[in-house]
This record gives C-alpha cells, structure tokens and sequence, in this order.
C-alpha cells in the first residue's frame, strides 16, 4: 500500500513537471498578430539601401526588403553563421579554387508589385552595387573589390567569379544594405528610383511613410518564409531626441528601440519598469570617426591632421564618456574583439593613443606651430543632429582641440543636411563621421579608409594609392597572420603617419526593450537583424 | 480746506532735485512690478558683462572629474554631465540671451517702426499691399516663422538673430501703422508737404517721432519674446551650438536625459530662462502703462 502511494506520487510529481514544461514550450511558442511600434532616432535620408549607410533608413525600410543571403535572425552575434533569404538551401561552397559561388534563387518569391523575383533581379541589384554607373552612389562597392563577375545563367541561378579566393566575400554579401531590388525598376525608372519608391520582396509591405512622423507597413501575405511574419504590421515612430525615445518606451507608447541608449537610460528605464523590461546587450561592431576635410587648408597638411588626433585623449574618454554615452572601447580601426584588431600595447604605438596625454599634447602643439596655423582662427566642425553619441562626443572633442590651441564652431545638422555637408558641400574643415558596419568582417570594414575614388564611403577626399595597394595585398593574402600583419601597416598609416582620418571611441549597444518583445536578438550592429520576420508581440 | 503738509525745505529740495531723476523715482513709487523687472533686466545685463570677473570656472571646458556634483560649496548651482559648472554657464548664457534679445528685438521693431511708418504715410494701394504682405507673415505663429528662417539658413548665433528678428517685423509695423495713421491727419504732416519737404525727411523727422510711444512698448515685450524665442531654437537643437553657453541649450540632451537624477541640470537655466522673461514682460507692461496716453489719464 506503502510503495503504491509513493507511484503515486512519482507519477503526480512527474505530470506536473510535464504540464510546467509544456506551458513553457507554449509561452515560448510564437504568436501572432499585433503591430510593433518602435522608435527610430534618425530622420531617412532616402529609401535606397545601396546609396544609404543609416540605420535611419534601415530600420523602418528594411523589413520591406529581402537579400540574397542573411547573418542567421536566431543567432546574429556570430561573424560567421549565414542563412539563405532569397537564395535556397544552405550558403554554397565555392568551386573553381575558392571562386565561384553559384546560388539557386529560390522559386515562389513575389515582389510587393505582383511580379515574380529572377535571379536576374539580383543581378541587376548586384551590378548595382558593385559596379554603379558613374555618378550613381554605392556606399559599399569597395567590399567587392575581389568580384571579377556577376551572372544570371537561368532564372534561378546566379553566379558570382571572384578574381581570387576572399574570406570577405560571403560576409559582405549579408550586408543588411543589399536589399533585392526588381530589374524592371531599375531599366524602367533609373538608379535613382528607388531613393522614392519602394518595391521589395520582404515581409512586409509599405503602407505609407508621413515624414518627420513615422512609416507603416503591413504583414506580406505572399512572403516566402512561410508562416512568417507573425506580426500584423510595424509603425517605425520618427523620435530625434533621446528623451522622446525613452518617454515612449517608458509610457508604452512604443515597445523597443533598435539601435540603442547609453547606461544612465538603461537604468531609469529598468526602475521604472521593473520586470516589463529587458536589456540586451553586445559589443558594436560600429566607431565614430574624426574625419579632416584634406582639401581644405590647414588639414591638408599630415602634421595639422596628426595634431589633431594627438590632441584627444581616448583612453580617458572611454573612462568617463562610457558613463553619458552609447561609447565604450578604445580601438584603432579593427572590431576591438576580432583577432586581426591592434593590442594595447600595439595601438599605444600610435599618435592618439599613446599613454602619455601630456606627451601627446605637446607634439600636437609643436606639430601646429611648425606647420604654422592660426590659431586665432575658428574652424568648422560639421556634426549630426542625434544626441547619441553624435553630440556628446562632439563637445567633448572641441574641449579636446582647444586644450592644444584649436578652436572649433560645432555646426549640428540633422542627418539629411548632415550627409549633404559630409559627402557633398564639404563646407567644413573636420566633420564628425562614423564605420559602423553590419556584419563583422574586418577585411571590407576598414575600406571605409582607402583613396575616395575606390572607396565610395570616404569624405575626407584624400587620395593615397599606397594604402589602396595595402588594402588590395591583405584581400588577396591567404594567411592570417600575414593578414594581420598588413593590417598594421594599414592601420598605421591611415592613423599616425598620414593621418587619413581618425578613430575615436568604439560604440557599445544596449538595447532596453518592453519584456512582451519576443524573437528578436541582439546584434553586435544595429543594421542586423532588422528583417522583423521574426518578431512577434506576446500579448 | 485741505492743509498742505509738505514743509518749505522739502520742496525746496524737490525743487533743486533733478527733473529726470525725480520722475524716475515717481516711476518707482507709481509702478513697483515694473522697476523690479527693469532692476531683475539690469542685474542680467551687469551679470553679462563682468562675467569674466566674477566667475572662477570656465564655462566650456569638460571636467569630468566633477561630472553630475549637485549643488554645493565648491558649484552652487551644481555640474552637468560634462562637469561644467552651471552657474558659470548661465551667467555667460547671459550675454548669449540677452545679445539674441536685444539684437532681434531692436532690429525686428526699428524695422518694424519704419516700414509700419511709410505704409500708413504713403497710404493707398501701397498700404493695401503693403498690409497683405504683413498679413502672411503674421499668419504664422512666431516658432514656426522662426524654425523656418533657420531652416533655411543654418544653426548658429546670427541665424537665430535672423530667425527672430523677421516675424518681429510685421508685428511691430502693424502696430505702429495704427498710431501713424492718426498722426498722419495731423496738420503739421500737411504744412511739411506743403513747405516741399521730402517724403523720408517727413516720415522719419515728423513722424516716426510721433510714434515712439507704441515703438518702445514692442520693443521691450519683444525683448522677452526673443529669448523665449531663442532658448525655444536652443532646445530643439537649431540655435547656438555646444559649447556655446546658452539656457536653452543647458536644457536640452543632458538636462532631459538625467532630469530625474540630477534635477539641478535643468531646474537653474529654467530659472533664469523663467526670470529674465518674467521681468522684460513687467518691465514692458509698466512701460506701457507709462507711455500710453489713454492709460497713463486713468
């Protein structure tokens, strides 16, 4: 009687353990429905993901969209892990010594417009991309460098011939910003078409977009994911200022915020929240950049851009700036975390991050007095109009500059203007600039410091084949160790010897988000991940 | 019969008394609120030009060893997050206020005065046009008119003086148009023509002083208005720029971001935004309560 009572209570505790396992499984079980509403701290300056490097664009605009290939939405930390989005299967092994790639697209892909998606639609995004017209911006075209063609054999097969086996290949192809764009758009309407427009593949369609307030979209019925989105739709609400962003999170208003908030938001979003709150954080894959204009007297001179970076003071920065901004690590050009990133003691060998400030200052002052600058002059300083990290670095950096003499008027502009001055106008002497890459793939993420004309992303309108012939031998080496070396020298002279353009702190992203935002992951990029595909509400 | 109380040496002495000095300090007896806000603008304006001499810190360098202290011995009015102390910066946002003030509303008003002037002297279909044309400027509210001067030429100190200085414009000429109607009938206008005198010797030696009274009203109420205006253009990130010290910029990004843990941020340059307006509009109002005929007989 004794042993049947304890089965008993084997069995009952055994049920029980099965029903609170279950209803986990259940909870966890995606529903769907509900419309996520977020908050997005920069205005779009275009709808064209090929000319644009925001996030601005990228969160409200991207989950219109599809790409050929994607960082996997269930695990984005990893540098490594590719998923197929419009292509079939798994990521396909190179042939032919490492060089050629051969994807089959896949077959039940509609655009938002009714037609059928072809591989020869990817090409033509893909010419696109990597071999613009000329005048036709492509902010990433340096990442193909190792591309020799793009073809579309059938309609479901696409091609790619690199000129020598690359690592950075499959990397730059999850770029975030390679959205699949119809052929027939571009041959009808021009390259210029789809800074308006919108007609994508992705799981959403556009609805409508009231600038200055917010974008709309709305489940794709057709999309070829199946069985997702389990959103009904998403409204992107246009917020500039922080407090704005956090206002909404906080009173409910919006549920998540994509890019990130400093520590200090964090923690008075989690006493206000308690337990409706999640924090997600990662490190950045992402720096904010001094970028001397080397046109314009006297930063066409390497010793007055040397003095310069001389004069800031990183490793102090990072220690009180970490505590008011979304910056963190000290880090010359490289992912800090990546194996081919400087050392400390590497990067301490470089002008600007040598340990001794005083030291620093005073060559910075020596330097601008042989190269004769006026001192009494005031230069522009052209910065953008987001409060994270955009101003707070900013005035941090004009304190910097003026302890060794230079005097800046800080011009901020919001982020279309910002980007008319940086790539455009160019009527400033030294404008804040930013790398904030998507995928980490060190090999294309500092292209952004080659000659301009090869480039395609760099506004300090230098041109130095040295460093374009550095970037070209580190691609086409096989060896990481010999990679790494090259790097260095890379490194070396874009930041202390030539003083291209500068590095000043790298970002660290925390994303506090409402507890009900399910399947999303963080990123260490706040352009991954953003498809929304993924995502559903649990309410 | 009423007996007069005043003794021989007082009136003597009110006698030897300056003329200007004693109708100043009549002013003072009849309009208490307005000398308070005359003496609150002159304390800013001295505030604004010793600062140099009566601050220890500087208002622009980064301390970031004194990030966030609350107010105390060493920073009376506390630090912000870059360690700046506040009271420094508001005594030097001072001049930035009180020069976009003074700037905006004499140029705005003196524009305003003579434009205002003209339209009524000349009259007709001038008038007429000239009116529908300040209609569509007065059609839109004063931070709209003014965002969009700044959008259209750009941040910084000049601009916001641009920007606010041009919706003044219209309301300061509609205003004094009415006084200048009126004084336009007057015979004197008509013995000036007569005599051959030209049309800007008329408006502006015949006219336009006959129209002060109105002038200096808009001109002290536009003075509060400006920097209103300014810390407005300020805040919403279009008017100076940091480092400048500026009350409507020591309220934006940080002052938003740690308003619950470090209140002093926001609170003293919300104060001195909230006081120097305060006392322009008394000053302004006991003005015109002085200079207005049909007030000053009641």
């Amino acid at each position: 009687m004794k042993a049947m009572r304890w089965k008993t209570v084997i069995a009952l505790a055994l049920i029980a353990v099965f029903a609170i396992f279950a209803a986990g499984s259940a909870s966890a079980a995606p529903k769907k429905g509900g419309v996520l509403k977020f908050v997005v701290g920069s205005k779009i300056p275009s709808y064209d993901a090929h000319v644009e490097t925001t996030f601005g664009m990228i969160h409200p605009i991207r989950p219109f969209y599809s790409l050929l290939i994607r960082v996997n939405p269930n695990n984005p930390s990893s540098p490594t892990d590719f998923v197929c989005d419009v292509c079939e299967g798994s990521i396909p092994t190179p042939t032919e010594e490492s060089t050629k790639y051969t994807f089959k697209i896949r077959d039940n892909i509609w655009f938002h417009d009714g037609q059928k998606l072809t591989a020869a639609d990817v090409k033509a995004t893909y010419d696109k991309i990597i071999s613009p017209p000329k005048g036709v911006v492509s902010a990433r075209k340096a990442f193909y460098t190792m591309v020799e063609s793009v073809t579309a054999p059938d309609k479901n097969t696409l091609v790619f011939k690199l000129k020598y086996p690359s690592g950075a290949f499959v990397p730059a192809l999850a770029s975030p910003f390679n959205f699949i764009y119809r052929k027939a758009d571009l041959d009808k309407h021009g390259y210029t078409w789809h800074k308006k427009n919108v007609n994508g593949t992705g799981a959403f369609r556009f609805v409508q977009h009231k600038p200055g307030a917010f974008v709309e979209g709305k489940r794709y019925a057709k999309y070829h994911h199946k069985g997702k989105p389990y959103l009904d739709g998403f409204r992107a609400i246009s917020a500039p200022k922080m407090s704005i962003r956090l206002q909404a999170i906080r009173g409910g208003r919006a549920s998540i915020e994509f890019r990130g908030f400093p520590p200090k938001a964090r923690d008075d979003l989690k006493k206000a929240l308690g337990g409706k709150l999640k924090v997600q954080e990662s490190d950045w894959n992402c720096n904010l950049m001094i970028t001397p204009n080397s046109k314009r007297a006297p930063f066409n001179d390497a010793r007055v851009r040397r003095a310069l970076t001389l004069a800031v003071d990183r490793w102090g920065g990072s220690k009180y700036l970490s505590r008011i901004a979304i910056v963190k690590t000290v880090g010359g050009i490289v992912f800090p975390k990546h194996p081919f990133a400087a050392t400390k003691a590497e990067l301490q060998k470089i002008a600007g991050y040598w340990p001794d400030i005083n030291k620093s200052r005073a060559e910075a002052k020596r330097l601008l007095k042989a190269a004769g600058v006026d001192l009494s002059k005031t230069y522009i300083f052209n910065n953008r109009g987001v409060d994270q990290p955009y101003r707070v670095v900013g005035t941090w950096l004009i304190d910097q500059w003026r302890k060794v003499g230079l005097k800046f008027k800080q011009e901020v502009k919001p982020s279309p203007a910002f980007y008319d001055s940086l790539r455009k106008k160019k009527d400033w002497h030294v404008s804040i600039d930013f790398n904030c890459q998507s995928v980490i793939n060190p090999l294309v993420d500092v292209s952004k410091f080659l000659s301009n004309d090869v480039s395609g992303s760099q506004h300090a309108q230098y041109q130095d084949r040295t460093m374009d012939k550095l970037y070209d031998q580190m691609n086409r080496e096989a060896d990481p160790a010999k990679q790494r070396e090259i790097m260095r020298k890379y490194e070396k002279r874009a930041l202390d010897t030539m003083a291209h353009q500068f590095v000043t702190l790298w970002w660290y992203k925390i994303n506090p988000h409402r507890s009900d935002v399910k399947g999303w992951k963080i990123a260490p990029s706040h352009y991954l991940n953003q498809s929304l595909d993924q995502v559903w509400l649990d309410q | 019969m009423a007996v007069s109380e005043i003794t021989v040496e007082e009136v003597a002495a009110e006698r030897n008394e300056p003329s200007h000095r004693r109708a100043l300090r009549d002013w003072i007896c009849r309009k208490p609120l307005g000398a308070a806000g005359a003496f609150v603008v002159l304390f800013f304006i001295f505030l604004a030009a010793v600062a140099e001499l009566i601050t220890v810190y500087d208002p622009v360098a980064n301390s970031f060893e004194s990030m966030h202290v609350p107010p105390g011995a060493a920073h009376w009015f506390g630090t912000d997050q870059f360690g700046r102390d506040i009271l420094t910066r508001i005594i030097f946002g001072a001049r930035t206020a009180l020069l976009v003030g003074f700037l905006a509303s004499v140029v705005g008003s003196t524009l305003g005065l003579v434009l205002g002037v003209t339209s009524a002297y000349f009259g007709g279909r001038f008038d007429l046009i000239f009116q529908r044309i300040m209609d569509v400027f007065m059609s839109f509210p004063l931070i709209i008119m003014a965002l969009a001067v700044v959008s259209i030429f750009g941040t910084g100190i000049q601009n916001v003086i641009l920007a606010i200085t041009i919706p003044f414009i219209p309301r300061c000429a509609r205003v004094v148009r009415s006084s200048a109607l009126a004084v336009r009938e007057i015979p004197y206008v008509d013995a000036a023509r007569t005599l051959g005198f030209v049309h800007t010797r008329i408006i502006l030696r015949h006219m336009v002083p006959n129209v002060m009274a109105p002038y200096l009203i808009m001109l002290t109420t536009f003075m509060g208005q400006a920097i209103l205006l300014e810390a407005s253009l300020s805040y919403l990130g279009l008017g100076v720029q940091e480092p400048t010290p500026a009350w409507g910029l020591m309220l934006q990004g940080g002052a938003e971001e740690y308003a619950e843990s470090a209140p002093w941020i926001p609170i003293f340059p919300g104060l001195a935004i909230t006081t120097a307006v305060f006392a322009f509009n008394l000053f302004g109002d006991a003005l015109r309560d002085t200079l207005d005929p049909r007030l000053r007989s009641e």
